[in-house]
């Protein structure tokens, strides 16, 4: 008697839970792996990734991944979608190495694997979708600081992290690439905030009363954009200097709307989890066993995508945000 | 004065005894955990050997398993293939080793929460080895070795200082991931000898993996040891009582000393799998495994108090677990709703046969 009483319950819950119906088989299905569920920075991406799958058509996305950011909870969801035989996984990866031994076997079974945002090392996946490059990094905050100078003329100051910081030295070194672009531009000088925001904030305090002529502050750095822009702010110097950068929309929204910084740069999440599906899709279509550099791969509304060496490929541009989209983008990452 | 002072060393045990057996002395059968009811009902009987066994946890766990087996079968067309169950084996089977010597230390009364610490380290001193050019069997030695010693540790900290086994092992768990994280940091070893893949990666024959091989072999040699020799009825009775055991003549430090150097060596096997397994190490490896693990051992009916439970019981709750994950995985049912599912069926499978209980005895209550 208590022995049946007690089997009725796990049992009906155990029945209840499973009995979903399976899903159509003829379409082709791209699984969009995250880090972990429950991120905002993610679930924009998702939402690319259902925009692409809306654009081409006859395109499932199964959107998954663990609930903490662990290389093991990930493997897990890996092992799963190679059961499901899915057709592609595009997968921003907690461990570029860990993962590799699981999308190996996805690979030998047929199954097209791409990374995308954080890579996985070259032997666990066909291509890596980076947000930008390097050059176009640097491109842009010369954009965006012209932007801000009255023609595009006059004197800017570089704020960076750490003086051997190996990203921002790159796309400094970038920038001066192509100050030639920017006729009339000069760079004034460059200074460190060691990522941290009290020394980034007096590092700026300093900079401003140094070099009264610098009209513009380049911050590539997301800790030290939104110190320069306090800094400024305080200084009552809000509409005479500008800063502009790499930052987080949520972190620069204060920024935007008291008007220290006009506008400012980082990729879009959700152009990413487009890009990543339409990449992942071309790969499907083409049946190709690996992705040899110089391909072009088509990506819908961010056109036509070329692979690079060790099967790396650029996104595009940082996307800028200014008061016309901040709030949007705040609520996301 | 002497009317209260005699209760105080024998108070444990009597109660435990009440709790966990209801007067019944089945321990073999594995009863669950209750209260003790109102009214203590003693059966002028026991039940016969089959019905007995048709009442057990482990008749509830099969079931419980027999259904979400077949209910994934209906769910999703990719459960039944003898290539994907076996991969979903990769997802329980190092966790579960450990849970078969973790099963013993909490049938002694004991809890050992630091297996996951134990994993990182061993794996950070493998990768270690590995870098230094060692060759495969030196790897896997030191990977097995230093879980031993891990293992040794605790055991050292709880019957040598008689720290509380909660806290020693709450302390090792943060020094042993700690060492791990200061001997890596932000690095990685990813280089590890030829062959040492076979470990996590390897078959046996088929699709029958080698991790597999290992658990079902470990869990006849525990299974063995828990049910069929002295020192598994040493384990349980140090487990019911402590001081009684003691004073039966058990070597109640020496034999605790040891389960705890196993549950290390098991964290080192389990190890030597899951780097093998992802063919690199971080210190991050095996994050928030202690708690899956305990789970485990928790839904296989052993109690936490300590002296009730059984090794088949363990095994089907880590074949509940992962059959559960696996059938929900394929379903793409998200992480966050899993972790949901497991928490209501761990409590609901704990709880169950307590309310039954208590709802038959209301009912024999009323009806004389």
């Amino acid at each position: 008697m208590s022995f049946w009483k007690s089997m009725v319950l796990p049992v009906a819950l155990a029945v209840g839970l499973v009995a979903t119906p399976a899903a159509a088989q003829d379409k082709i299905r791209i699984a969009l792996v995250v880090k972990s569920l429950g991120n905002g920075f993610f679930e924009a991406a998702r939402r690319g990734a259902e925009d692409a799958a809306k654009e081409v058509g006859n395109v499932e996305i199964i959107y998954t991944g663990p609930t903490s950011t662990t290389a093991e909870g990930q493997i897990e969801v890996i092992n799963s979608l190679i059961s499901q035989k899915v057709d592609a996984i595009a997968v921003s990866a907690n461990d570029p190495d860990a993962l590799v031994p699981a999308l190996s076997k996805a690979m030998q079974r047929g199954i097209k694997v791409i990374s995308w945002d954080s890579g996985v090392s070259a032997k666990g996946r066909m291509l890596h979708l980076n947000p930008s490059s390097n050059a176009l990094i640097g491109a842009t905050n010369l954009k965006l600081a012209a932007a801000t100078l009255p023609d595009g003329k006059g004197n800017v100051a570089i704020l960076s992290a750490t003086a051997t910081s190996t990203n921002q030295n790159i796309w400094i070194e970038e920038m001066k690439k192509a100050l030639p672009t920017f006729p009339g531009m000069t760079i004034v000088t460059t200074v460190y905030g060691d990522d941290l925001s009290d020394k980034s904030y007096r590092e700026t305090q300093a900079l401003l009363k140094a070099h009264p002529e610098v009209k513009t502050i380049i911050a590539p750095t997301s800790v030290g954009i939104v110190a320069a822009a306090q800094a400024v702010k305080d200084a009552g110097k809000i509409g005479q200097v500008h800063v502009t950068g790499l930052g987080l929309p949520s972190e620069m929204a204060g920024a935007i709307k008291s008007g220290a910084s006009k506008s400012f740069a980082i990729w879009n999440p959700i152009d990413l989890g487009y890009t990543a599906t339409l990449l992942a899709y071309d790969l499907v279509k083409s049946k190709a066993a690996s992705v040899a550099p110089g391909t072009k791969l088509k990506a819908g509304r961010m056109g036509d995508i070329t692979v690079g060496d060790n099967a790396e490929a650029a996104m595009s541009e940082p996307f800028t945000y200014d008061a016309s989209n901040i709030d949007q983008f705040a609520k996301i990452f | 004065m002497t009317m209260l002072t005699p209760n105080v060393p024998f108070s444990t045990g009597q109660d435990r005894a009440g709790q966990n057996r209801g007067g019944q002395d089945r321990a073999e059968l594995g009863r669950a955990p209750s209260p003790t009811p109102p009214i203590r009902r003693i059966p002028d009987r026991t039940d016969a050997p089959l019905t007995a066994l048709l009442k057990s946890w482990e008749a509830l766990l099969l079931l419980l398993a027999a259904a979400i087996f077949t209910a994934n079968s209906f769910a999703s067309p990719y459960f039944l293939d003898v290539w994907n169950l076996s991969d979903a084996t990769f997802n329980f089977t190092e966790k579960a080793i450990v849970a078969l010597a973790l099963a013993f230390v909490i049938l002694a009364g004991e809890i050992d929460i630091s297996v996951a610490g134990i994993i990182a380290l061993s794996s950070t001193l493998m990768g270690a080895t590995a870098a230094a050019g060692q060759p495969m069997p030196v790897v896997v030695g030191v990977g097995l070795l230093t879980g031993l010693a891990c293992g040794a540790v605790n055991g050292l900290l709880v019957t040598g200082l008689e720290l509380p086994s909660i806290v020693a092992t709450i302390g090792t768990m943060s020094l042993f991931r700690g060492l791990a994280y200061g001997i890596l940091g932000d690095g990685a070893y990813t280089r590890y000898p030829e062959g040492f893949a076979y470990f996590g990666q390897g078959y046996v024959w088929e699709w029958l993996s080698f991790e597999v091989t290992v658990f079902l072999g470990l869990a006849l040699l525990a299974g063995f040891l828990l049910h069929r020799t002295s020192l598994g009825r040493a384990v349980r009775a140090i487990g019911h009582n402590p001081t009684a055991a003691a004073f039966s003549g058990l070597k109640v430090r020496r034999i605790k000393f040891w389960l705890f150097a196993a549950t290390g060596l098991a964290a080192g096997v389990a190890s030597v799998m899951l780097t093998s397994r992802l063919g690199s190490t971080r210190p991050s490896i095996a994050t928030g495994w202690e708690l899956e693990i305990v789970t485990m051992v928790v839904l296989g009916g052993v109690a936490i108090t300590g002296g009730v439970g059984t090794i088949p019981g363990v095994v089907l709750a880590a074949l509940v677990m992962g059959l559960l994950t696996f059938g929900l995985g394929l379903l793409n049912v998200s992480g966050i709703i899993m972790s949901i599912v497991v928490g209501v069926m761990l409590i609901a499978v704990i709880a169950l046969p307590v309310l039954a209980r208590k709802l038959s005895n209301r009912m024999r209550r009323s009806t004389p």
